[in-house]
């Protein structure tokens, strides 16, 4: 931890903290955890993110530690594939899609973080990344949320059946007999769930400003 | 209605009952004295009426029989309860046995002493509260609890006390006899416990936010015990007398509130302590085991009480710092048993108590009005605790990762209910001392029955009509709350990966010490081992089959853990299969879960009936409601003093748990083709060609292969469900029955097939296992022996060394001709 106090380093963080939109402070607190969870080595590897006993009974965690090494979340420059391991750039560009909203934010940088929030969930659905979220990947899903009984079992099918039958009503419009509906682009998929995150009363996403007062917070 | 009038009948009968036995008292006490040490008898007597020997708790019994039957009475509607709090209910009934009473004989013969209720009922609420406290959240949120607690109740306590003195010096209320300033502050000490057992019902009900909840939750246990030192203080401040009392008094008035609050902390943390000690010891002699747990911790609250510190807190604390160990030490029987009696001593007290400030207020001798002061006081203390909660609340906002909202800045503040502690205090007034002690008496009765009646009954239609005002009327499309759900379980991962919730680092350091020193010391040998090493087993083979799984993804190029089945296109949206279990489903949701999925289930259910839409969608929003995975915030924590709730995120993690080594099982049985559940089966399995073939060729093998079929809709199914509910005996032979002919045609949706056949054999309830983690493992078992055989031949190419052996170990305890021979004790619940 002594070296992270030296000239360069802080040059670093500070460039971190330009490019992720996170302040100093919350770059400092992440790279403390990034650490941690680490046990001190430069990367971070999934068993590492595995470890993590709250994590543990998150029914989607496999897809959401996927989605820490899923390129598309950090790599603007070759979206494609994952990685055996990340470093603490792409751990804090991976976290940076929840960064706090903050009170002087514009009204377009809030539409901005709404936009990735929106594309990481996106991304988590669209497993073979063409672009769409097709039937079996977005059933894959709605299994993993749903299928907490026996009883429920194919049934969550038929759930993920209909509402891929409701997105594709709501972008589509009226659909011929004959015509198919392929996936869910991320543009159906903004239709379909962006009023979601415009009305934050419901459903849940009130904590949607997440790390708010972070730096309150003395881990 | 009609059990309306069968409670009115019942009590009244015990009522008449009582009437005839004290009045018969009265009458026969100067009998039974002259014959008892006058004249002899008059010879022999066979049998002898002995009332009065056996008068006191006789009757105490009774009132506790009258009680129980009340309550038992309400709970059979269950519409009434959900109205009226039961709370209010037991004062109706109260005030009414009161009245009998003293109707038939003019004098109210009994009322709640201070003494009973400080050393006899409260004790037990408190340490139920404590006991089941949760504790990580209540640490985890301790600075927001202290300032709700201390500064909140200090702030009432002041600001009524004044607010009352200053208005009683413009002469509005008239001539009261008081000696300043002190009672005053006095009365608004005694007055400033807020009792949120009506807040947590509506919590559970309308709004659940594990934070607010234990921030809530902890309040109520602390308060009691600021206001009890702050009432003492005060006290004696007046026993000075109000004119004498110097700056030196007041700092040490300040010094003794520290001082008996941290007293009363240390006091309980040390009998903690010991009883987790002597817990470590008691396993010979187990059938008195649960008593220890009782009998130190009501020790603690004596000795407290003896050193003239806060008691309550001692004894909340013994609760709250013993339960980890004791939990462990004690074996699972007596745990159990600790945990239902700890709930029905706190329960039954609560009846009691509130039953009894219903009898007490019935007595003429006690009352003494006075308009302008008792409406004031209702007034500033709905006012005052608005303001403190706001203004405490704005103040806690500026730090916390997720700020309190509106509504529940509403609730807290108007779910200011003033319960028993209030009347416990004001009854201990010594009216020598406090010349208005009768007034004070009438004030505290009415604002107790105003907030527990008045505001109980009402909070939580407040509530909804805030919530339905605030939350646009638009029916939430299916999609969205798949997403919103996902959105919150990615949320709360992404919390968990950072950190940043409940003060991990302080909570690391302290479970790391909590493991090298304290556990060593204070919990028995083997129930070290057992919650460490078979957990980290499974835990481990968790993180590897994981870890395996996306490997085996990155090499087919995606994460490939789904089977992609050559599906159509077609969009199938199959509805009919749901149908037949419906009833079933929403049952089994009542039993598991709290009110608050049905409530709002109820309201998704009332909008689309309004708007005619398909009844298909309400079912699908209904199944949505009740199954889908909670991320954690929503779930955890429901304390309930009226049952006990198997913790819902046990079974859910359990699930979580299950999954993944179902998967585990999944990815053995995609290599080796059409394994199935019994061994008889396995045999023709192993001719059977691959299960991702089409379903129509299954079916062509369909007289050999049996696969469990996932369609539920199945009349099996909810049958064998039902069975299992009901025992585990039943369960062999149905099983039994079952496996080796059935046959099933059409699989509807193959994608899922590789899930879903084990599901046959998790098909016990979740509900209905027990929350033993060792528990774990014998399911684990259960689902292991499938097929042993496979395994073994698999475990080198598939297993690495460490996960051979415990998939052996799990193997051999269980004898392979009956592997699920064990069911029948785990089943029982």
């Amino acid at each position: 931890m002594g070296a992270f106090h030296s000239r360069h380093v802080e040059n670093y963080i500070h460039d971190l903290a330009e490019k992720t939109g996170f302040s100093v402070e919350q770059v400092e607190i992440l790279h403390r955890r990034f650490k941690q969870l680490s046990r001190d080595e430069d990367t971070l590897q999934p068993e590492h993110l595995y470890s993590i006993p709250d994590l543990e009974f998150n029914p989607i965690r496999t897809q959401i530690v996927a989605a820490f090494f899923d390129k598309r979340n950090f790599d603007k420059y070759s979206p494609q594939g994952t990685v055996q391991e990340i470093g603490f750039e792409q751990f804090l560009t991976v976290m940076s899609h929840f960064r706090p909203l903050k009170l002087r934010m514009t009204e377009e940088q809030r539409e901005q973080l709404r936009l990735e929030k929106l594309q990481f969930l996106f991304n988590m659905y669209d497993l073979d990344n063409d672009g769409k979220i097709s039937l079996e990947e977005y059933r894959q899903v709605v299994y993993e949320l749903l299928s907490k009984n026996p009883k429920i079992g194919n049934e969550s099918a038929s759930i993920a059946d209909a509402a891929m039958l409701e997105a594709a009503r709501t972008c589509m419009g009226q659909m011929e007999p004959d015509q198919v509906y392929e996936g869910i682009t991320f543009q159906d998929f903004l239709k379909v769930c962006y009023s979601l995150f415009v009305s934050q009363a419901s459903l849940g996403f009130s904590n949607e400003d997440l790390f708010v007062k972070m730096n309150g917070f003395n881990p | 209605m009609q059990c309306n009038k069968f409670k009115e009948c019942s009590s009244l009968l015990v009522v008449v009952l009582l009437i005839c036995s004290s009045t018969k008292a009265e009458a026969s006490t100067n009998e039974t004295a002259s014959t008892e040490h006058g004249a002899h008898p008059s010879g022999f007597q066979i049998v002898t009426f002995k009332w009065h020997h056996v008068m006191d708790p006789y009757i105490i019994t009774l009132w506790i029989l009258v009680a129980s039957i009340a309550k038992m009475l309400f709970h059979m509607s269950s519409k009434l309860t959900t109205v009226i709090p039961e709370s209010a209910l037991l004062i109706f009934i109260g005030l009414l046995l009161g009245g009998i009473v003293w109707g038939a004989d003019h004098s109210a013969s009994y009322s709640m002493t201070p003494r009973l209720f400080f050393f006899y009922l409260l004790p037990l609420i408190v340490l139920d509260a404590g006991y089941f406290m949760p504790n990580r959240q209540f640490f985890g949120n301790f600075g927001a609890i202290l300032v709700y607690a201390v500064i909140a109740t200090v702030w009432n306590a002041a600001s009524v006390g004044l607010s009352l003195y200053g208005v009683y010096l413009t002469g509005v209320m008239g001539e009261l006899k008081v000696d300043g300033m002190l009672d005053f502050l006095l009365f608004g000490s005694l007055l400033s416990a807020v009792d949120p057992v009506a807040v947590i019902a509506v919590f559970e009900e309308v709004h659940v936010d594990e934070v607010l909840y234990i921030i809530v939750f902890g309040e109520s246990l602390l308060n009691d015990g600021v206001t009890v030192v702050l009432y003492n203080v005060f006290d004696t401040f007046i026993a000075i007398g109000g004119v004498s009392v110097t700056g030196a008094d007041c700092v040490k008035g300040v010094v003794s509130f520290f001082v008996v609050a941290l007293g009363g902390t240390l006091i309980g943390i040390v009998f903690a302590f010991l009883l987790s000690y002597i817990s470590r010891f008691t396993k010979r002699v187990q059938i008195i085991e649960p008593g220890f747990v009782f009998v130190i911790s009501y020790l603690s609250y004596l000795t407290a009480e003896m050193l003239s510190l806060s008691s309550i807190l001692a004894i909340t604390f013994t609760g709250v710092c013993c339960q980890k160990y004791v939990q462990a030490n004690l074996c699972k029987e007596s745990a159990t048993t600790v945990r239902y009696m700890m709930k029905m001593f706190a329960n039954g007290s609560e009846t009691i108590i509130f039953m009894m400030l219903g009898i007490s207020a019935v007595d003429g001798s006690i009352w003494v009005w006075n308009t302008a002061f008792i409406l004031l006081t209702l007034l500033f203390i709905a006012v005052y605790r608005a303001i403190g909660v706001v203004v405490l609340t704005w103040f806690l906002n500026r730090y916390r990762v997720v700020p309190l909202g509106f509504i529940d800045q509403v609730v807290m503040s108007y779910g200011g209910l003033r319960g028993a502690v209030a009347y416990g205090l004001v009854a201990s007034l010594d009216e020598a001392r406090v010349q208005e002690r009768k007034l004070f008496f009438t004030t505290t009765i009415i604002v107790i029955y105003f907030t527990v009646v008045l505001q109980g009954c009402t909070t939580k239609a407040l509530v909804t009509w805030l919530k339905v005002k605030r939350s646009e009327h638009r029916d939430p499309l299916i999609s969205e709350k798949l997403h919103g759900r996902a959105f919150d379980h990615i949320l709360s991962a992404i919390e968990d990966i950072s950190g940043q919730i409940g003060h991990h680092y302080i909570w690391d350091k302290w479970e790391s010490f909590d493991r090298k020193y304290l556990s060593k010391i204070l919990m028995r040998k083997a129930a070290l081992k057992s919650t460490d090493k078979i957990l980290d087993v499974f835990h481990d083979l968790n993180i590897k089959d994981a870890i395996t799984y996306i490997a085996e993804g990155e090499r087919k190029g995606s994460l490939a853990f789904i089977k992609t089945p050559n599906t159509d296109q077609l969009v199938n949206v199959n509805f009919h299969s749901s149908k037949q279990s419906e009833v079933d489903a929403s049952m089994s949701s009542v039993q598991k879960e709290g009110a608050s999925a049905i409530c709002l289930d109820m309201q998704t259910v009332e909008i689309r009936r309004k708007s005619l839409r398909d009844s298909e969608d309400v079912y699908t929003h209904h199944l949505l409601q009740q199954y889908l995975y909670k991320p954690k915030k929503q779930l955890k924590y429901k304390y309930n003093r009226h049952d006990i709730t198997t913790n819902e995120d046990d079974t859910q993690e359990k699930e979580i748990f299950e999954k993944t080594m179902k998967r585990r099982l999944a990815s053995f049985k995609s290599t080796k083709y059409g394994v199935s559940q019994s061994k008889k089966v396995a045999k023709h399995c192993k001719a059977a060609p691959s299960q991702n073939k089409r379903s129509d060729e299954m079916l062509s093998n369909g007289g050999q292969l049996v696969f469990h079929n996932p369609e539920f809709s199945d009349p099996e199914h909810p049958h064998e469900y039902d069975v299992i509910s009901n025992g585990g005996s039943n369960f062999i032979s149905n099983v039994a029955r079952q496996a080796p002919g059935d046959t099933y045609n059409g699989i509807d949706n193959p994608a899922f097939m590789l899930n879903e056949e084990p599901v046959a054999l998790q098909a016990l309830p979740p509900w209905a296992t027990n929350n033993d983690t060792v528990v774990l493992s014998q399911r684990a078992r259960v689902q292991m022996p499938w097929s042993p055989n496979n395994f073994r031949r698999l475990m080198p190419l598939r297993l690495s060394g460490r996960s051979t052996d415990s998939f052996l170990l799990a193997d051999v305890p269980v004898p392979e001709e009956k592997p699920l021979s064990f069911l029948p004790e785990r089943t029982a619940l």
